[in-house]
């Protein structure tokens, strides 16, 4: 172990060595599109449709970075990446930009020379119990069988939370959400637990989802956001500033259907001007066309309109915004002025 | 005694009356096959219950009740409580084909109508032999075929092995001429020729690609590997690794019982390394760590990435299969042929071989489809396979949460594959039996 560790990290700085000479923007633009590593398959988040076409949350984002490059939300490539392939896809370079739930850790953002680039979603493990077992808090859950991912931070959070609490729970393993789905509603398990965005989305796959319920508890803080290579500060502002943009855009009200509108007869706000590129010389500083955020604002709405569209209350998931509202409204949402 | 009282002589032969119905027919059958005593009746009335419950709720869910037209998984249940198998209808296409792009699907329908062609002459004795050489330029057909490009690329490749078996001809002439022995002559030849097909490959197909184009250019549409998925990556990632696989084994087995010690130290180092590392970590060295050590800016496909392994992992085990068929052949066979002046190819191609493929049948067939089988790893890499594909169709909002309906069909594709390859097996140990074993 020790030593596939090394040799890893001895590749991947060789790698980030020589990518990091290379001007990602200007690898992108020569190519003519963006790669961008998905999930292989995240409800809500990266799937694909009935014609082959990628969409999904993290997948809008994606297309959202493309279309500030190049004014085009098709300029892009997807390559599904899974939970073990996805780091090393980004150091070496097979993608430029890695979009994939991935937890922003300090190992992670540090030691395998990555840089994340902001949140896009901020997750929490939680827990799913039937309500006919009249459980109304995780305290109440001592001596409960629970179905948990193996070899995952949720396998250790799970530990932690039981032992703080100084209970004792039995823990049925898995290895996939389908696996747990059908263990848990076989009732080989008292309790699931996972990210709460995958339980919502499990949950809303039942037969009858109005039997089983969310308990109240996060025990833990998932923020899930893009990453790059690290060493790569202009590729990581583009990555992060798209994001912030977006975030802008809901504050300010800027949507899909209105932005077209807004960039052509300029608003009251001075900061929408910026934003859109009517005043300053923001897109500049970037790299990028002056009309930048307005490309990526029209390929999927504002972080608002992709979270409605996507994981929102009125589709099959059903998330709440929750953590994910804006600063104003309650939530953590807070992207740095745009000026 | 009157006259009209003969004794009884029977005329002719009495008809044999049917054997009673207890012994022949099917009543006894059943009683001798499925009741013969208490516990074989026990266990059949218990057999017959299993298979009736399996068939009562199967075949409801899957006939009866099932749903065709819904537009998602919420709308199956509306409409009844079977199968819904409105997803399959969805996404069959992309089940067949993964996103290969709908302009070029005839494509891939044309290479696998060739690739029937070609493995034709292979598989069965009555087809005409001349078809053989269309075989023999089949694999570069395919690659064009399917990933487009221009053709010469894959013509260029494929003067490789013209240009080695060239180099060994003229060297082993000019070797023989010379008063070196024959068996050193020989193996200098075969390697000289070995080198030049692989500088020819890293040096000459791109010159000649690019010379070529520039005068006459043919080429079809260029379709990108992450387009390739579905049933269409299994059947290529398997069917490349079977007919690679087999020649590469051949040799290594050879190469294994050889008296050369340098080429049995490398088909033993080879043939042990490969079969003591999991194929999963092979796929992640193609999938991962290639990338780290190939120059930057190159991009090796990474589906032939994965082919190559597939190959040479499973030739690693096809070797040990052949090895058994060779070890299993008497003494006197290999003598044989020694006796009869024959050199080392002739008595491996027309004495030893032919027997010990034979004897090896039952074995490579299982390598075969334990490899076929093996394709759905590459779900893990990434790649989106039969297996991979189904995370992002479950994924979609409307089909979260069907799980059995997709996994079936993929197990039907699989079923019908490995079982195809099964009984073509069986019918090939029929047909070469030749009765002293």
């Amino acid at each position: 172990m020790k030593v596939k560790g090394a040799i890893i990290a001895a590749a991947a700085v060789m790698a980030v060595s020589a990518a990091a000479n290379a001007a990602t923007l200007d690898d992108v633009k020569a190519k003519g599109f963006v790669q961008c590593g998905v999930s292989t398959g995240l409800a809500g988040f990266a799937f694909t449709d009935a014609n082959g076409v990628w969409d999904g949350f993290d997948v809008t984002f994606c297309r959202a970075t493309a279309a500030a490059i190049f004014g085009d939300a098709n300029a892009i490539k997807f390559t599904p990446t899974t939970g073990k392939t996805r780091f090393t896809a980004l150091a070496s370079g097979e993608v430029d930009i890695l979009y994939r739930n991935t937890t922003w850790t300090l190992s992670r953002d540090v030691d395998l020379g990555f840089t994340f680039t902001g949140v896009n979603y901020y997750d929490g493990q939680g827990f799913m119990v039937r309500k006919s077992l009249g459980v109304k808090s995780a305290k109440e859950l001592d001596g409960a069988t629970v179905c948990i991912q193996t070899g995952t931070t949720t396998e250790l959070n799970l530990a932690d939370f039981f032992r703080a609490n100084g209970m004792s729970y039995e823990p049925v393993p898995i290895e996939t959400n389908a696996e747990a789905q059908q263990k848990y509603l076989s009732n080989a398990c008292d309790v699931y637990t996972t990210d709460a965005s995958g339980l919502a989305a499990t949950r809303a796959t039942f037969e009858k989802p109005g039997e089983h319920a969310l308990l109240p508890e996060i025990i833990s803080k998932e923020p899930l956001g893009p990453l790059v290579r690290q060493g790569d500060d202009q590729w990581a502002d583009i990555s992060a500033w798209v994001l912030n943009a977006l975030i802008i855009a809901e504050e300010k009200g800027v949507t899909k259907a209105n932005v077209a509108k807004l960039a052509a007869d300029g608003s009251a706000d001075p900061e929408v001007n910026r934003l859109l590129g009517k005043e300053g010389s923001y897109g500049e500083m970037l790299g990028l066309p002056a009309d930048w955020a307005v490309h990526a604002i029209s390929a999927g709405g504002n972080y608002g309109e992709i979270f409605e569209r996507n994981v929102g209350e009125s589709t099959a998931i059903g998330l709440a915004r929750g953590l994910n509202q804006l600063w104003s409204k309650g939530g953590i949402l807070y992207a740095p002025p745009f000026r | 005694m009157s006259a009209n009282r003969e004794p009884f002589v029977a005329s002719g032969d009495i008809p044999p009356s049917p054997p009673p119905s207890s012994v022949v027919g099917p009543v006894a059958w059943v009683r001798e096959n499925l009741f013969s005593s208490i516990p074989n009746a026990i266990m059949t009335l218990a057999g017959l219950f299993i298979i009736y419950s399996l068939l009562a709720s199967v075949i409801p869910w899957l006939f009866v009740n099932s749903v065709w037209n819904a537009t998602s998984l919420g709308h199956c249940r509306e409409i009844d409580n079977g199968a819904c198998l409105a997803v399959i209808k969805e996404r069959y296409l992309q089940f067949i084909y993964g996103f290969y792009p709908e302009a070029e699907r005839w494509r891939a329908i044309l290479t696998f109508v060739l690739m029937v062609v070609a493995v034709w002459p292979i598989l069965f004795a009555g087809a005409p032999r001349k078809l053989f050489y269309f075989s023999a330029v089949y694999p570069a057909l395919a690659y064009w075929l399917i990933w487009g490009g221009t053709i010469w690329g894959p013509v260029g490749v494929m003067l490789g092995p013209i240009i080695a078996i060239i180099t060994y001809r003229i060297l082993s002439t000019v070797l023989r001429g010379t008063s070196m022995e024959e068996g050193i002559a020989g193996v200098l030849a075969l390697i000289a020729a070995g080198l030049a097909m692989v500088i020819w490959w890293l040096l000459g197909v791109e010159l000649f690609d690019g010379t070529v184009s520039s005068i006459v250019s043919i080429g079809l549409p260029v379709v990108e590997s992450d387009k390739i998925g579905g049933f269409l990556l299994s059947t290529l990632i398997g069917v490349s690794g079977i007919a690679g696989s087999f020649p590469l084994g051949i040799a290594l087995a050879l190469g294994r019982r050889s008296n050369l010690l340098f080429i049995k130290a490398i088909s033993t180092g080879f043939i042990e390394f490969i079969r003591g590392v999991p194929l999963i970590t092979l796929l992640f060295v193609a999938s991962t760590l290639l990338n780290y050590f190939l120059p930057p800016g190159t991009s090796f496909d990474i589906i032939l990435r994965v082919v190559i392994m597939v190959t040479l992992f499973a030739s690693a085990y096809m070797a040990e299969v052949i090895r058994g068929g060779l070890a299993a052949l008497p003494k006197g066979q290999y003598e044989a042929a020694d006796a009869l002046g024959l050199d080392y190819w002739k008595s491996m191609r027309l004495i030893i071989l032919p027997q010990a493929l034979k004897i090896s049948i039952p074995g490579i067939v299982n390598t075969f489809i334990g490899l076929f089988k093996d394709t759905v790893l590459v779900s893990v890499i990434g790649l989106l396979d039969p297996v991979g594909i189904l995370n992002p169709i479950r994924a979609d909002q409307n089909w979260n949460g069907i799980v059995w309906e997709l996994y079936g069909f993929i197990s039907i594709f699989f079923f019908i594959f490995c079982f195809g390859m099964s009984r073509y097996s069986q019918y090939l140990e029929r047909k070469l039996q030749t009765g002293h074993r």
